[in-house]
Formats: C-alpha cells, sequence, structure tokens
C-alpha cells in the first residue's frame, strides 16, 4: 500500500555575531578549546547573562522575513537538561514566547512554489562539544565550550512537506534565505546550520497525522534526505505487515545508513520549562520593527520570479543572478545605468561570474561598479565597438577597476563605421588578393571571408564589421 | 570603648580627622574576631592578619598624604560567602563548592573595593542561603552574640554575628526571603534588603534569582545607607539591575519627616509573640506621639506568601543549582563510572538535606503537568502580594510590623520540623515576592535581653521614604533609651 509521507523540519542556525548571545566571548571558530570562554559561557557560580541585541535583531530579522507574527515584547526561558557541554545544565532558550510565529516560507517544487508554514522561529544559545577520546579504554571525556553560547535561531516548520524531495527544496531554500537575510554564513562543515525532520505516514486522505519520529544526528542535507528515505521504508514496511509505528526518537547512523531507537515518548525528558529570572522581557517597539523590518530583503525565490516576470529574464537566468543576494544587489544597481536587463544580465553571468570563478574572488573583492559594467554592456550593445574588443575591455576592467570610456580611449578600441575610412581598406584587400576576387566569382561565398580577415587585420580589428561585410559585397559586385 | 564597637559613621569622621588610624581600627576588629570568634563562630575564612594590616595601612599612608580614600575608607567588612570575591574561596557553606575560588568579583565587592572598604572575611550561612538559622550551614554553626545557646538566624547569621559581636565594623548578606533582615532584628543589628534590581546581583551566587537581593548589615540605619551608597545603582552586567539615580540615603537618614505608617492587621495576629508585638507597637506609639499619622492597612493575600515563596524560590533554586554537577568545578565525587553515577553522586555527596529538599519541591513544581497548578499558581498570587501592597502605599508611607513573629530560638529548636523553620520568614517573604525594599531594625529587647526587630517596607524603589523612616524610628528609640547594641 501507498502511504502519504508527512514531514516537518527543525532548522538551527548560528547567528553571524562577533560575540557570543550571553557574553563577549568571540564565536570564531576552530580555536584551540576553551580559549574563547569566560566565566559567563562556562555557567560559573553567580555569573548572569546580558542580551546581544545584534542577535536579537538578527532573529527579528528572519521572523520578518519568513511573515511571522512578532509579539511587542518577549521573552526567554529556560529549558532544564543535564549533559557536560551544558555547563548551567539549562538551555537559555524560548517556549512561552517565541520571537516569531505563524509564518511561511516558498518553495520550489516540480516548476512551481509550495508554501511551507513556519510554526515558531525562537532565540537560544547553543551548546559546547563534548570530546570523547578514541582510546577505547579511555576513562575521560572532554568538554570544549568554545561553541556554548554562541546564539543559535531555531525555525521550526508545520509537517507540511510530503516527500524527500520537497525536504530537499527546503533545506536548500532555507539555506538561501539565511545567507540572503545576512543572519548566518550556513557553513554546514562548520555547524553553523543543522536540520533535524520528523517523519510519519498515513493513509492518503486521511486527517490525522501518523505517529511521528524523530530523527537526530544528521549532519548535513544529504544525511537528512537518506535518513527520511530509510525511515520512509522503515515506516512503509511496519505499517504494511500491519504494525504500528512508535513514537519516537531515533538517531541517524550515517556509516551504517540506518536510523536507531534512541528514547521512546515516555522517556521523553520534562524540559521543565519556566521564564529565564535573569533576563528581562525583549520589547518589540515600533522604531525596533522599523528597523529591522527595513533590513529585510526580498527572499531569493521572489526575487528569482520577478527577474522573470518584471525584466523578461529566461528562468534559468533569473535563477544564477538571484542565486546570491549581491549579486542580484549588483544587477539591480546596474539597471539604474543601464535599464536592458537581458543585456546587463548576460554581462553579469558570461562575463562577471565566470571571471570571478576563474579568478577565486568573491562579490565584495570585485573592482568593477555595477555602474561600470552597465555602462560597458550598453557601449557593446552599440555598434562603437565589437565583441572581442568588449572582452577585452572587461579583462582590463576586473584587473584596474577603471571605467569602460577611459579603457577604450587608452586601447583604442573604438571601431570605425565610417565608410570612407574602410572603403580605402577594402579597396587594397581585393588589389592584393585576385585569387579571392576570382573565387568570388565563382561563386566561393568563403572568399568574403577571407577578405573580411584582411580587412580587420589591417583596421586592426577596429572596423565594424557588418559596414566592412557590406563595403566588401558592394565592391566585388561592381567588379 | 573599643575601636571596634564603633559605628562605621563614627570611624569614618575620626580616619579622616586622623584621630585614629586604619591600623588602629583594624586591630581592634582582630583582637576581637580573636577574642570572641571560639564562641560565635561567624566566619568561614578571615583573611591573614598581616596582609589586612597591610592594606590598613596602605590607606593610612594615602589618607595621610591628603589623597581621597573613599567613602569606606579603610573600613573592615566582611561579606557572606555567597558572594563572590576574586581570589578568596567562596563555597556558600556547601560541601559542593568546597574548592571553589572565584576568578571574579562580584559587583558588590568590586564596588566596596573601589570605594576603600577592605574585605576581612567571608562568612557563615545556611548552605545556598536556604534557612532561617545559619543550622543550615554545610560548613560550622554560628551562635547568637547575645545569647550562644541561640540562634543569629540565616541566612546571613555569620554576617548578623559578626557585625553584632563586633568582629566587623558592617557586613553584606543575601536576602531571599527574609535572610538579611530576620538575622538582624535576632542579633539586634539593622538589615536591609533594597528594591529588587536596586544592588546589582552579578557574582551573587544565586538561590531564588527573581528574589535575591544583596543588602547590609549594620550597626545603626546611618551605617546602612552609607553602605547601601556604595553597592546601589545600575550594573550593566545585570540586566535586571535598575537603571535609575541612587539618592542620597545618607542624608534621608537623617530627614525629619512626619509620614503616615500603615500597620498591616494580619501582622499583628496569631503566631506573633506578644513581647515582640508590644514591642514593636511601643515604636510605632512614639511615632505618633512626634506627630507621624498610623493607620490600619491590609495585605489580604499576605496568608499564601510562605507557600507562594517556597515554590517560587525553589523552582527557580532547582534550575540553578543544576550546574553544580562535579562536571567543570567544586566537589565531584570518587570512583564513579559513567556521567549519571558522577551527576547522583557529585550531588548526593555535595548538597545537604535542606538543599536536597528544596531542589526537590522545586523540580517537583516545574514538573510537566503540574506546572501550571504551582508555579503558574504562585506566580498570579505573587502578583496579587504585589497588588496588596500597591493598594496599601496609598494609604500610608511605610508598612511597619515586627520582622520576626519571635526572638532568636535556641539552637536545634526548629531543626527537625522543616515547616516551622519557613514560617520564620513568614513577615519578610512578602516585600521580596513584591520587590520592595524593607530594612529591619532593633527596637528593644525581650525581659530576657534577646534584641526584638521592626520591620519598616516602603514602596518600589522607595528607598528613600525607608530611610527616612528608619531614621526617624531609630532616633526616637534612642531618646526612649529603648535601644542599645
Amino acid at each position: 500500500m501507498e502511504w502519504e509521507v508527512v514531514i516537518g523540519l527543525e532548522t538551527h542556525a548560528e547567528l553571524a555575531t562577533r560575540t557570543k548571545l550571553w557574553c563577549d566571548c568571540s564565536t570564531e571558530f576552530g580555536a584551540a578549546p576553551n580559549t574563547h570562554t569566560c566565566p559567563i559561557c562556562v555557567g560559573m557560580p553567580g555569573v548572569l547573562p546580558v542580551l546581544n541585541r545584534k542577535a536579537f535583531e538578527l532573529a527579528l530579522r528572519v521572523a520578518f522575513a519568513f511573515k511571522c507574527k512578532v509579539p511587542p515584547r518577549t521573552f526567554f526561558d529556560r529549558k532544564n537538561y543535564y549533559y557536560p557541554d551544558l555547563p548551567k545544565n539549562y538551555q537559555i532558550s524560548q517556549n512561552y514566547c517565541n520571537t516569531g510565529t505563524e509564518g511561511h516560507i516558498d518553495i520550489p517544487v516540480n516548476g512551481g512554489s509550495k508554501r511551507v508554514r513556519i510554526h515558531n522561529v525562537h532565540l537560544e544559545e547553543d551548546a559546547g562539544k563534548n570530546i570523547h577520546p578514541e582510546r577505547s579504554d579511555a576513562d575521560y571525556s572532554l568538554v570544549d565550550l568554545n561553541r556554548a553560547g554562541v546564539p543559535l535561531l531555531e525555525i521550526v516548520t508545520e509537517p507540511d512537506m510530503r516527500g524527500p524531495e520537497e525536504a530537499q527544496a527546503f533545506m536548500e531554500t532555507m539555506r538561501r534565505a539565511l545567507l540572503y537575510t545576512e543572519v548566518s554564513e550556513c557553513h554546514m562543515e562548520q555547524g553553523h546550520l543543522r536540520f533535524e525532520a520528523s517523519i510519519s505516514l498515513r493513509a492518503p486522505g486521511a486527517a490525522e497525522y501518523g505517529a511521528r519520529v524523530e530523527i537526530k544526528n544528521v549532519n548535513s542535507m544529504k544525511a537528512v534526505t537518506s535518513a527520511i528515505e530509510y525511515e520512509i521504508k522503515r515506516q512503509t514496511r511496519i505499517l504494511n505487515e500491519g504494525g504500528k509505528v512508535a513514537r519516537e526518537t531515533r538517531l541517524w547512523d550515517d556509516a551504517a545508513g540506518a536510523t536507531g531507537r534512541m528514547r521512546s515518548k515516555e522517556e521523553a525528558q520534562d524540559y521543565r520549562y519556566f521564564p529565564e529570572p535573569d533576563l528581562i522581557p525583549v520589547t518589540i517597539d515600533d522604531e525596533m520593527r522599523a528597523r529591522v523590518m527595513a533590513a529585510v530583503p526580498e527572499l531569493p525565490l521572489a526575487r528569482k520570479r520577478r527577474f522573470i516576470e518584471a525584466f523578461g529574464l529566461p528562468e534559468y537566468d533569473a535563477g544564477v543572478i538571484s542565486d546570491d543576494r549581491r549579486t542580484a544587489d549588483f544587477f539591480e544597481e546596474a539597471l539604474k545605468t543601464y535599464d536592458n536587463p537581458k543585456a546587463v544580465g548576460n554581462w553579469i553571468m558570461n562575463a562577471m561570474l565566470r571571471e570571478m570563478k576563474q579568478r577565486g574572488i568573491g562579490i565584495v573583492e570585485l573592482k568593477p561598479k555595477p555602474a561600470q559594467v552597465a555602462a560597458l554592456a550598453k557601449i557593446a550593445s552599440s555598434d562603437r565597438i565589437n565583441s572581442p574588443a568588449a572582452q577585452k575591455v572587461f579583462t582590463i576592467m576586473m584587473d584596474t577597476g577603471d571605467d569602460p570610456e577611459e579603457i577604450i580611449r587608452r586601447e583604442g578600441l573604438e571601431q570605425t563605421s565610417d565608410s570612407g575610412d574602410i572603403l580605402p581598406l577594402v579597396s587594397k584587400a581585393i588589389a592584393d588578393n585576385p585569387k579571392a576576387v576570382a573565387d568570388f566569382k565563382s561563386g566561393k561565398a568563403s572568399a568574403v571571408k577571407f577578405l573580411m580577415g584582411q580587412v580587420m587585420r589591417m583596421a586592426r580589428g577596429k572596423a565594424n564589421p557588418q559596414v566592412a561585410e557590406k563595403i566588401i559585397q558592394e565592391e566585388l559586385g561592381k567588379m | 570603648m573599643e575601636l571596634a564597637q564603633k559605628t562605621a559613621c563614627e570611624l569614618k569622621r575620626m580616619i579622616q580627622t586622623g584621630q585614629v588610624s586604619c591600623r588602629e581600627v583594624m586591630t581592634s576588629v582582630l583582637d576581637t574576631i580573636e577574642k570572641r570568634e571560639p564562641v560565635v563562630q561567624a566566619y568561614l575564612r578571615a583573611l591573614d592578619r598581616a596582609e589586612l594590616l597591610a592594606r590598613a595601612d596602605a590607606t593610612d599612608k594615602k589618607n595621610a598624604r591628603g589623597e581621597d580614600i573613599g567613602i569606606l575608607g579603610g573600613l573592615p567588612i566582611a561579606i557572606k560567602d555567597n558572594i563572590c570575591t576574586k581570589g578568596i574561596s567562596t563555597t556558600c557553606a556547601s560541601k559542593i563548592l568546597g574548592n571553589f575560588i572565584p576568578p571574579y568579583d562580584a559587583t558588590v565587592a568590586q564596588r566596596i573595593a573601589e570605594a576603600g572598604g577592605i574585605v576581612i572575611g567571608k562568612t557563615n550561612m545556611d548552605e545556598f542561603a536556604m534557612g532561617s538559622s545559619t543550622e543550615n550551614s554545610g560548613m560550622k554553626l554560628t551562635r547568637n552574640p547575645h545569647d550562644p545557646e541561640r540562634v543569629p538566624g540565616g541566612s546571613s547569621g555569620g554576617s548578623a554575628a559578626a557585625v553584632a559581636a563586633h568582629e566587623a565594623v558592617m557586613a553584606l548578606g543575601s536576602d531571599t526571603g527574609g535572610s538579611v533582615r530576620q538575622p538582624a532584628a535576632l542579633c539586634g543589628i539593622v538589615g536591609v534588603k533594597p528594591t529588587y534590581g536596586r544592588v546589582s546581583r552579578f557574582g551573587l551566587i544565586a538561590f531564588g534569582s527573581s528574589l535575591d537581593q544583596i543588602g547590609p548589615l549594620t550597626k545603626d540605619v546611618s551605617d546602612a545607607a552609607l553602605l547601601m551608597q556604595v553597592i546601589s545603582g545600575h550594573d550593566p552586567k545585570d540586566s535586571t539591575s535598575i537603571n535609575a539615580d541612587v539618592p542620597d540615603f545618607m542624608e534621608c537618614a537623617g530627614n525629619d519627616r512626619n509620614l503616615t505608617v500603615g500597620l498591616p492587621r494580619e501582622f499583628f495576629g496569631e503566631g506573633l509573640d506578644p513581647e515582640v508585638g508590644k514591642s514593636v507597637k511601643d515604636a510605632v506609639g512614639l511615632l505618633e506621639k512626634a506627630g507621624c499619622k498610623v493607620v490600619e492597612v491590609s495585605l489580604p493575600n499576605a496568608g499564601y506568601s510562605i507557600a507562594v515563596y517556597y515554590i517560587c524560590a525553589c523552582a527557580e533554586a532547582s534550575s540553578n543549582l543544576a550546574r553544580y554537577d562535579g562536571c567543570h568545578y567544586g566537589y565531584r565525587a570518587e570512583g564513579v563510572d559513567n556521567i549519571v553515577e558522577m551527576y547522583c553522586r557529585s550531588r548526593s555527596e555535595g548538597f545537604g538535606p535542606e538543599v536536597k529538599r528544596r531542589i526537590m519541591l522545586g523540580t517537583y513544581a516545574l514538573s510537566s503537568g503540574y506546572y501550571d497548578a504551582y508555579y503558574m499558581k504562585a506566580a498570579k498570587v505573587r502578583k496579587l502580594i504585589s497588588l496588596d501592597y500597591e493598594a496599601a502605599f496609598a494609604k500610608c508611607d511605610v508598612v511597619i510590623h515586627p520582622t520576626t513573629p519571635t526572638p532568636a530560638f535556641k539552637i536545634g529548636d526548629k531543626t527537625e520540623n522543616p515547616l516551622a523553620m519557613y514560617l520564620c520568614d513568614i513577615y519578610t517573604v512578602t516585600a521580596n515576592l513584591a520587590g520592595i525594599p524593607a530594612i529591619s531594625l532593633p527596637c528593644g529587647r525581650t525581659s530576657s535581653g534577646l534584641p526584638i526587630g521592626l520591620h519598616i517596607a516602603a514602596a518600589h524603589m522607595g528607598e528613600k521614604t525607608m530611610f527616612e523612616a528608619a531614621g526617624k524610628v531609630e532616633r526616637l528609640l534612642a531618646e526612649a533609651g529603648k535601644w542599645k547594641l
């Protein structure tokens, strides 16, 4: 029997703040263990947390970006559980009043888009890391608290995804959205971005959801997808054999490619949430609302759609240009100088992004400004320079950041369309190449190409090829 | 009269005018410690004598050069052992923190140092400030200087006993449900519980975070105002500290203003020792005679205060004390096989019985399925108690009643009956639940010579009015010859 797959995802994203959520320690990744710590983030007696306002505003930005409802006042709660990487043995999080609720994100599905509802967006502190020695006879474990207290955003969806493909699309869209909103660097390998899935199956058309299985320990998007696929098979088998799926938490074993039971619902931890008395509620007043709202960008999928609809870009081009926020910003900025989306888009896609890739640089290190790239696109669309010359101008712009006009003048790249300049060259080419003339007369079209080459060589590439070809045809026709 | 017996304000004047040196003051206090400590046992740790004298000398040199020595210049001050002092072990009188030396100062300790005060030692207390007699200390038994067979009160019993025995000129304690005011009353000294947020909690080892406040224990009201002046004020390291100007408390204590005094009928009823009640009423009579208006007020929800307090404080404590697990610092059980055993045994061996009782109470109150019935309900009643006070302060400037139902009780009297011990705080917890400032000052003695404490509470951030009233009561009592330490 076919079952309907129901998937919900939790996204954990480390926020890109310079300092931790409750203290001034650095959030930098990769430092020697326990060097980015202080009495506050190691949870010593008597210390108190002070909210990093920047982190809160980033969380708020995400809530707004996903069109969440945002309360006028929010607060933090303690989530109590014991683990060595959590030195206070409680995590400061949000439970009773989240930063955002009831939002949504659109994900691309089968050429269209699908709305996934966001249950809530909330801010919490990350935990440290337990390190277990590889020696099997070791009688100790180590704890690195560099990550303890790093601001972590949790985004919880409703169970709106219906298969591993949608989950995959969600994760990619979420990652891009978080990059776009500039709240997280989203380096998966540095643990900036983590996902957890919950999966259930139900008979198609059933109103109730089936028993939900949560999967932990999935360290990459690929692992999430694999774990989902495994769970679908496992649960399908149980249901088809007439069994019942247990509501439980399972751990993904990447090497084995399987999930294993971690704890049942009955064993679920009671986190004993209560309002964090060491912090005061955060008031989200009109000023903060307006300021944070102003920093919310259009999300990539919406922008892509607009590029297609408003600018007439082909779907592929719109996708490439909108993929990275700064590239898309560059594009739109360039349009202010030259309002020809197709031409500007081509230059960005075919010249700029390619050169950036070759040179291994990002858009921040790019020398040409949007107006300069636009100016070149405009010049290249006229007959002032030819295509190879335009490519040459672009390469020089990448090296120097000089204006295209300046480069054209300096390099003498402007082409001539003046028949008075071109005619003597054509006449000389015809005079010098009687064989070509004979070929032309015997019907070989390639003779024109040959003569074109001669003319362009004499003009050192600056003759307008259309004009030159027209004159050659005319002169040969007279003979 | 020994120098150690003088008040901080007197000594301050004498030091500044060159009548005495800081060395003489320090020597007198250290000699008193030597003499009385074998019985009183107020300190868990007194600092090295030579080092303290060297610091007194340094202040004297500064003073001789005409430099500013600070408003606490050279005064020997004791600090309760739940307030972190950099490089000086801070244990909360608990085995679980027996080896803990903080690498940082509490904001109050830093402010005392900046004001020129000299920390002379850390005082005994009920373990993690949980208790009303200091008998719950995991370290030692402190005795009431007025009667060594009796408790000094708690949980700041060490600080109160140190000041009452002149083993310190002033001291700091912490007050979650009465832990400064109740021992002050039982030891015949002055104790203040500031408005919640008036004094930074940074570096105070938390018991009930939403109730804890650090406050002074001193020989008179002016000394309390002096120490409050130093420790009050906004601290960016404590999000709950209030960003507001600090009035001149010293001046307030000297103001003579006729105030309206409210007597809450709920705090003069059943369970109140008649001698204590009479002493407080006599003091109110002096105020009335001096021109103050006296009205009866009501705190209708006060009857729930002990229940509400033990739910709120224990819930927070169950979470605050979770960090003592043997993992990162403090006591760790030997010979454990796994992490869960390490947690269980370290905590079982490290905490005393009262602390365990409260962790269990708090854990229960926060548990899934019980949260609404206990914690949420308590939070609502807490709000009602605040509103009761607001209504009372619409009719009067200050609320006066006894600090405790009885004077100091005998050592061991209540150790077998936790509930009887909890009821010691019946008149003090409401101020913590409402977050308002309150002071206890001695108003007389029982026929057997035990001190009696009078409690004055004022509206939120109303320390100014509180000190005005306390100063006035103190002057009237002195004129009437009712009190002398």
